[in-house]
């Protein structure tokens, strides 16, 4: 009878409308749109903090890595052997891998810079271990190892937490963003328990990493007082009272002991 | 009793919405239970069969198929928490949204009131308020696809720490949230329809029928309802802790020293296994709630196209009545190495093998039916009896999953897979399509076409074995449940050539169901006109217009005078006697 | 059905063909399991009863399922003959019921008492000799730790686990030097029984070793305790059974079964 023939009708058609409902988030997707008015940085005046972060003590070894859960990496390490990147002091007694940023005292909201930050997986390993990056900044991740799953696994107690599955495969990527400043949002892969790194999301793009000697670098910054911080993962942070005029460049340092 | 009743139901309400989408009578609601798990049954295939895909050809690259899911399987390739997901959302939405939804919510609906002689449901508006809020509960199920991280992903069983804590996995997030969400909707709806049906068939049976003279599929569907009362609450408890250790801090579920994504969880003081006490308490009497529905249709078919009665039908009452009764202390053997005392192992390996006593009855009960019959093989008969063989595949199976020193080995392997596909899965869904070809002339008025459907039967039978019963021998073989790539392991990777086969055979089984599909929404519309009784059944429906108006007969209630079960009594003309003919009519009927 | 009324004569071909379906379903099913072309994983412990177990159930759930489909599928074909003119109206047989449901219940119970004795065994105390070791699940891997030459565990705390303190082991802890902490391998001597303590740091996981009849989850906050002996040398695999996030399917780790010298030499070549 028809009463029967209506109600399959009306059940089926509330199926597929539960269906299309569903599509919604993912058009919500499109970029931060930010950058109305944003505020420029009067060139002719910034100024430029710099410095080195030392270390006293002895440094603790790094061990080797083992990966023996992934064939290909395994290989790769037999013969170039990987070591933890924890603590990496240079020759010069400077400290690798500090991520030192402006902690307060900016006045203005600037846009995200449009510069690509790139995270590569490259041997069952993090390229860069540490990095930093704005908010709504593209952030590429790349999968190098071809034929090797690797998961990003973002950890945060904010909103850029993210998790999800990536197929080794020749030019893959996957663009991402973060949402808010944390300092510092964990990575890692969820298949090899060795991969670890450390991204610094803020609301500026006044941030530096120490590299291989050991420096660091604050360019055009607007004229003020600021608080500088440097964080490293395992000696914990370190901050600084720093003044700067119109074009001037200063230099600072920090120390950690081990 | 029914006289009540009465009044309310004389008018059948006139406007659309009332009459076909909000409506009251009880048949509508069975019929939009069952399309609701129809529709959500041909999801829940949909994810097997990607499951199966990838089980065959673990992590291949599948371009078109990356283009239809861009997210789980980005790049054409399918996403390991993807994969989990597929299976998580196969087992939740076939087990609670699909094999529960359409025998009992669906059938039940439709058939307790006819079967007993009511003109409705004793709560109709509960009835209607049940099944609007298991719709929601669909919706949030499916939507939790599209949340971030994808749905659910601990799986059908939400095992916790994985679902209790959000950086477990990629699911564990919004997916696991809206699980919890759409459980809860889910059993607030059959709490409320097995109220309904207890208080229907206790208090709405109809003149002389006796508890004594309910079909039997009133009485699976009897203790289902008061099963799904007894044991539904415990996981509601379950699943109200678990979204409190998820959002809000507390630790039912979580012990102290758990470090995950790197951190120390703050949680302590809890322990996983509660859960698994909690979720089995309901698990296993839900395992019954689906088969005992698919036991009184088998039993009922049977009858009617052997044209004999049921063999032994107190001892068939009774042992369902054991089963059900015996399903609340059996959990335990979910658990036998769950860490959980070997003594409780002891007790649980008892009661588990004391309830395939009963189990195994039934089937010779049936078997005895048989013996001396003449069988007519229709549709609804071969999906009946392709019950019996289904159960008794995975009953026996069962008996090695029951001993715990046996379950050793075969414990969380696709032997278990293969089991539960036999008798959980398996019996079910051949019940509901039993049930369909049988009572379709009754819901619709019209025949399915019976050529397709025995051609549905052959496909569908085949492909079941087929598909199946291969996963003993990888079970066997140590191969685990829930692995996205077998081939990892080398012990495991020579049987990939039977994973190939299972895959191939999975897709035959997919396929025929469309044959189904195509043979339901044509027959509404274009089958044959059925007849008032086209089985020549003896049960109350029967004798109810085709589909029965509102409020079922148009007259006075019919009055029973016989057990359902009158098939071929000697010196009869006719080799049937419906329950409401009168022995005075008998009396007439007998030959001269 | 649509196209009754007119009774027809002899047996119904679907019937012939449904118990042709299913007796040749029961044969291929059969044979394949006497040909064992898939089996249990080749045995290398002490847990041979297991297997017993699992062949007597077999046998008696074999003939079982023999039978009872047969007789299905003969019943089916047997009792579908159109030309019959009525079938038998006979619904009770005290005697029959009685015969199967005691039947039932005696070889269920020998297969309960059989299982029992076999399950109390597997879970009994280990003998004293037995080699101490320590597994600890976490995503996706399998820690393994020895007590080393102390023979004594050193003490771990979940507040000090870190990427480089995979167990968190406290180091002032005097017992703990000398632990010897390997990821996914395990070594094991032949011949000696090893009393295995299982614990997880995150998820459930489940400790399985296919070719030992060896399975137990590990539970965070739990230690739970399995025993058994090896008794073949060689490299088996070992698989993790609960599912416990997406890498759950690679968590796969080896166990090394060494003679008992070669065991007490790898020992010592662990040493501190």
């Amino acid at each position: 009878m028809k009463n029967s023939h209506l109600a399959l009708f009306v059940a089926a058609l509330l199926l597929i409308a539960a269906g299309c409902a569903k599509k919604e988030p993912e058009a919500e997707k499109a970029p931060a749109a930010e950058e109305v008015a944003a505020p420029k940085i009067d060139e002719a005046t910034a100024a430029t903090i710099t410095g080195k972060v030392h270390f006293e003590g002895t440094a603790p070894e790094m061990k080797k890595v083992e990966m023996p859960t992934e064939a290909v990496c395994h290989t790769k390490t037999q013969q170039e052997p990987v070591h933890t990147e924890t603590v990496i002091v240079n020759d010069d007694k400077t400290l690798r891998n500090v991520f030192v940023y402006v902690k307060e005292g900016l006045q203005q909201k600037l846009p995200a810079p449009k510069e690509v930050v790139v995270f590569d997986q490259r041997s069952c390993w993090y390229h860069p271990h540490v990095v930093g990056i704005q908010v709504g900044q593209p952030f590429k991740i790349l999968n190098s190892d071809v034929g090797v799953l690797h998961n990003i696994h973002a950890v945060s107690e904010k909103r850029n937490g993210f998790n999800f599955g990536m197929p080794g495969k020749e030019g893959i990527a996957v663009t991402r963003e973060f949402r808010a400043p944390e300092v510092m949002v964990r990575i890692k892969c969820d298949v090899h328990s060795w991969m670890g790194a450390y991204v610094g999301v803020l609301d500026h793009p006044y941030h530096s990493v120490t590299g291989p000697d050991g420096t660091f670098q604050l360019k055009t910054l607007p004229p003020g007082q600021y608080v500088i911080e440097a964080w490293h993962e395992r000696y914990g942070t370190a901050t600084q009272n720093v003044t700067v005029g119109p074009k001037e460049t200063k230099e600072i340092s920090f120390t950690f002991k081990g | 009793m029914a006289k009540v009743h009465e009044p309310h139901v004389a008018h059948a309400p006139q406007s659309f919405i009332r009459r076909y989408i909000f409506s009251t009578d009880h048949k509508v609601i069975g019929i939009q239970y069952y399309v609701t798990a129809m529709l959500t049954g041909v999801v829940a295939g949909i994810l097997a069969m990607l499951v199966r895909l990838n089980l065959a050809w673990p992590a291949h690259e599948w371009p078109l198929l990356g283009k239809l899911f861009p997210v789980g399987m980005e790049f054409g390739v399918m996403k390991p928490e993807f994969y989990i997901s597929l299976f998580t959302m196969h087992g939740t939405l076939m087990v609670f949204f699909v094999l529960s939804l359409a025998p009992v919510s669906g059938f039940g609906n439709f058939l307790i009131p006819l079967q007993i002689g009511a003109r409705d449901m004793a709560y109709p508006f509960l009835n209607a308020l049940s099944y609007w809020t298991v719709l929601p509960g669909v919706i949030i199920m499916l939507s939790s696809f599209f949340a971030e991280g994808g749905a659910a992903a601990a799986g059908w069983t939400s095992y916790a720490p994985l679902s209790a804590v959000q950086e477990a996995i990629p699911g564990s997030g919004m997916g696991q949230t809206l699980w919890i969400i759409g459980m809860v909707f889910f059993i607030a709806s059959f709490t409320m329809g097995g109220l309904n049906f207890v208080t229907t068939i206790i208090n709405l049976r109809t003149k002389g029928m006796s508890m004594r003279r309910l079909p039997l599929t009133v009485w699976a569907l009897f203790l289902v309802a008061i099963l799904g009362l007894l044991a539904f609450p415990a996981l509601t408890a379950a699943a109200v802790m678990l979204l409190f250790d998820r959002h809000f801090g507390t630790s039912f579920f979580l012990p102290a020293g758990m470090y995950v994504g790197d951190k120390l969880l703050a949680h302590q003081g809890g322990t996983p296994l509660l859960w698994q006490h909690l979720f089995w308490f309901l698990g296993h009497p839900e395992v019954y709630i689906l088969m005992l529905p698919a036991m009184g249709f088998t039993s009922d078919i049977i009858a009617t196209f052997s044209r004999r009665p049921i063999f032994s039908y107190p001892v068939m009452v009774l042992s369902m009545v054991a089963i059900g009764g015996l399903s609340f202390v059996v959990w335990g053997h979910h658990m036998f190495l769950s860490g959980m005392s070997p003594y409780l192992g002891m007790a649980f390996t008892v009661t588990t093998l004391v309830i395939a006593i009963p189990s195994a009855v039934k089937t010779f009960n049936w078997l005895a039916t048989l013996w001396r019959a003449k069988i007519e093989f229709t549709a609804p008969m071969l999906f009946a009896l392709g019950i019996v063989s289904l159960f008794v595949t995975g009953g026996l199976s069962g008996i090695f999953l029951g001993s715990a020193a046996a379950d050793i080995p075969l414990h969380d392997t696709y032997f278990v897979v293969a089991h539960f596909h036999f008798i959980m899965a398996g019996a079910s869904l051949f019940g509901v399509f039993a049930a369909t070809y049988y009572w379709f002339p009754k819901m619709f008025g019209r025949m399915m076409n019976s050529k397709l459907g025995k051609l549905h039967f052959w496909l569908t039978f085949v492909a079941y074995y087929s598909t199946f019963f291969p996963m003993h021998y990888l079970g066997i073989g140590g191969m685990m449940r829930r692995i996205y790539d077998p081939t990892v392991y080398q012990y495991l990777a020579p049987m990939q050539p039977v994973n190939v086969f299972i895959t191939l055979s999975a897709f035959v089984l997919g396929a025929a169901q469309l044959l189904f599909l195509f043979n339901f929404f044509w027959s509404v519309y274009k089958g044959k006109k059925a007849e008032q009784n086209p089985w020549n059944a003896n049960t109350l429906e029967w004798t109810a217009a085709s589909p029965p108006p509102h409020g079922n007969w148009e007259g006075p209630l019919p009055t029973v005078h016989r057990w359902p079960y009158d098939y071929s009594v000697p010196d009869v003309s006719d080799d049937y006697i419906p329950q409401s003919v009168s022995p005075a009519e008998v009396q007439a009927r007998k030959k001269g | 059905m649509e196209e009754k009324a007119t009774v027809k004569s002899g047996r119904s071909g679907e019937g012939l063909f449904l118990a042709l379906l299913i007796w040749l379903m029961v044969i291929v099913t059969t044979a394949l399991f006497f040909k064992r072309a898939w089996w249990l994983p080749t045995l290398a412990s002490d847990r041979g009863g297991i297997d017993g177990l699992f062949f007597a159930i077999l046998i008696v759930t074999g003939i079982a399922f023999v039978v009872v489909q047969a007789m299905l599928g003969y019943f089916l074909w047997r009792f579908s003959d159109r030309s019959v003119a009525r079938a038998a109206y006979w619904h009770e047989s005290r005697p029959l019921e009685i015969t199967w449901t005691l039947g039932t219940t005696v070889i269920l119970s020998i297969l309960i008492l059989v299982g029992l004795r076999l399950w109390t065994r597997v879970f009994s105390a280990p003998p004293d000799d037995a080699l101490p070791v320590e597994v600890t699940g976490q995503q996706f891997e399998w820690t393994s730790r020895y007590p080393g030459k102390d023979g004594a565990f050193g003490r771990t705390d979940p507040k000090l686990f870190s990427p480089d303190n995979r167990l968190g082991l406290d180091e002032q802890d005097p017992a703990s030097k000398d632990d010897i902490v390997l990821v996914n391998q395990l070594y094991l001597p032949v011949d000696r029984p090893a009393r295995v303590r299982l614990r997880s740091k995150d998820m459930l996981h489940s400790f399985f070793l296919p070719n030992f009849r060896v399975k137990q989850d590990t539970v965070p906050g739990m230690t739970v305790e399995n025993w058994f002996v090896p008794t073949k040398e060689g490299d088996y695999e070992i698989a993790c059974a609960e599912l416990c996030g997406l890498g759950h399917y690679k968590m796969r780790g080896l166990l090394h079964v060494l003679s008992q010298e070669g065991f007490e030499k790898w020992l010592a070549e662990q040493g501190p």
